[in-house]
């Protein structure tokens, strides 16, 4: 009988995707700060996008990272109902590899206990790093996407519980000023990632579901692609451009994920991703093949 | 600024699995030319120029007469010696009551926690250098400038309008540097000269020596103006005027 080492093949290909996604920025990405560039008219702010890009330039050429900040290591995974490894394993290998890479590359390690403020080892920890999880029925496949979080951006994350008859001009609103008053501090122009309904640790959770999207991803809901579309316009009129020096490009895109909620709650949370919205994904077939050019 | 014709993803990424299928130590391999990729339209040569122009040049440590000349939103690239601080090292300094083993007269402050390699009893060598948010240590603008005359604070993200009267008052400017910026920052620093409070790793007392450190925005200058004050200001005007027609 072949038996295949699964979790040693998801663990390097988790070890990859870590420095993959810390060392060479997405495409959508890429294509997104070359766009906003030209349409930057803020002397400021066209400064600042040159050099983002010549900073990516930069870290292509001397084969460094984009942004020192190694963040929290943060996976989503999409299981297939029928992929031979469990859960247990899938974490056990992802923990393995971002380790790894740490230590193999080295990677600067951020971890530490929450009170004694203590390092806790290579950018791992007690319930380090943090997985997303969704199963997918009737699939045996497993998407695994690696989304290092910078702390610049995740210290700028907003929960506001609306009520109802707030509405979605209270979820605007809400928006509107969490990004207006987080200024330059998480590196603009970046994601805006918008949860809505749920509960209060739903929303937040969707919210940075949200980030984690590649930039030209609509939400399949048209009420909520809607919502997206009228919120990346109305940031975009706030001015406060980009490392918010003031311009025209304040965010690069808006992304709202939802979840149906109770008839008296409204939540909305905001979780922003840095302009460097770093990312990696990859596919492994139930035969242990891995595909880097899929985007989970 | 000059990119690769296509400024594509995934140079690292192929090398890496080339790497690992070839399973071979390879030595450095050669950077990739870069061509600038300029279209045949008049006036590139113009506008870089303007723009080169307005860029002004200080060496640091400084003083109060240089600092007093810059205004905000203008453009600076630094060159001499820079100070790295963080959080943990303000503490220490202020909270702790322990003065900084090194001189702090005249400095320029940057903002970082430095990925680094330790490479001898007290020596590193850089990785990778970038910024942190300034907003964070604010509280210390006062001290630094009354206590120990730095005439510089640098970092990304702008410091809230409480540093606004110290830094008149002092003679001190607010550097805004393009955060996430590291690769680029760190082919600017051009050695580790010093590191006290290693204990305090990565966030210790750091002395670089750079050249061409930028560019820099003066976001905060010593005559009480701050760039981040007049954004937000516009942007709050901006949201009334949002809300009343959402």
């Amino acid at each position: 009988m072949i038996t295949t080492d699964l979790q040693g093949i998801l663990e390097d290909a988790a070890a990859h995707l870590y420095v993959w996604a810390l060392m060479d920025i997405p495409q959508d990405l890429r294509d997104a700060l070359v766009d906003a560039s030209e349409r930057e008219t803020s002397v400021p702010g066209r400064r600042v996008l040159s050099t983002i890009l010549r900073n990516v330039q930069i870290a292509d050429d001397q084969k460094n990272l984009v942004c020192q900040d190694t963040g929290i290591a943060v996976y989503t995974c999409r299981v297939g109902e029928h992929f031979p490894l469990h859960p247990t394993r899938i974490y056990a290998a992802l923990k393995a590899g971002t380790e790894r890479a740490t230590v193999e590359h080295p990677l600067r390690s951020n971890a530490v206990h929450t009170i004694t403020r203590e390092n806790t080892g290579p950018n791992t920890g007690y319930r380090l790093p943090i997985v997303h999880w969704e199963f997918i029925p009737e699939w045996d496949g497993l998407d695994v996407k690696c989304v290092p979080k910078g702390s610049g951006s995740e210290n700028m994350s907003f929960l506001k519980m609306c009520i109802p008859a707030d509405g979605v001009k209270g979820i605007k609103q809400f928006v509107l000023e969490s990004i207006v008053g987080a200024g330059g501090k998480p590196c603009p122009p970046g994601i805006v990632g918008v949860g809505i309904g749920g509960s209060a640790d739903y929303a937040m959770y969707l919210a940075k579901e949200a980030i984690a999207r590649p930039i030209g991803t609509k939400n399949p809901d048209p009420h909520v692609a809607k919502l997206e579309e009228e919120l990346y316009a109305l940031l975009n009129e706030t001015g406060i451009g980009p490392m918010g020096l003031g311009g025209d490009v304040t965010v690069l895109q808006c992304h709202v994920e939802h979840a149906d909620t109770h008839m008296t709650l409204n939540p909305v949370a905001v979780n922003y991703q840095c302009w460097a919205a770093r990312r990696a994904s990859a596919h492994i077939t139930v035969d242990g093949v891995v595909d880097y050019d899929r985007e989970a | 600024m000059r990119l690769s014709p296509h400024f594509r993803r995934g140079a690292w990424h192929r090398d890496a699995l080339e790497k690992r299928r070839t399973a071979v130590a390879s030595p450095v391999s050669p950077l990739p030319a870069v061509v600038c990729a300029s279209p045949f339209r008049h006036g590139a040569w113009h506008r870089v120029a303007l723009e080169a122009m307005a860029i002004q040049k200080l060496t640091f440590p400084t003083n109060e007469e240089e600092i007093r000349k810059l205004r905000a939103g203008d453009e600076v690239l630094v060159d001499g010696h820079i100070i790295g601080i963080r959080d943990r090292t303000h503490i220490r300094i202020f909270d702790q009551g322990v003065a900084p083993p090194m001189d702090l007269g005249g400095a320029f402050l940057l903002h970082t926690a430095p990925g680094v390699k330790k490479v001898g009893p007290g020596k590193y060598e850089k990785v990778c250098i970038g910024t942190t948010t300034s907003a964070r240590m604010v509280r210390f603008t006062d001290g630094l400038g009354a206590q120990y005359g730095v005439r510089a604070i640098c970092g990304k993200g702008g410091l809230p309008d409480e540093a606004i009267e110290p830094m008149r008052k002092h003679g001190m400017v607010y550097f805004a540097i393009v955060g996430g910026a590291a690769a680029l920052e760190t082919t600017q620093i051009e050695e580790i000269e010093e590191v006290a409070w290693e204990e305090l790793m990565p966030e210790c007392l750091w002395k670089f020596r750079v050249k061409d450190f930028g560019p820099l925005i003066v976001g905060i200058d010593s005559h009480g103006n701050s760039l981040f004050h007049d954004v937000q200001e516009r942007a709050k005007q901006k949201l009334e005027e949002i809300y009343a027609r959402l």
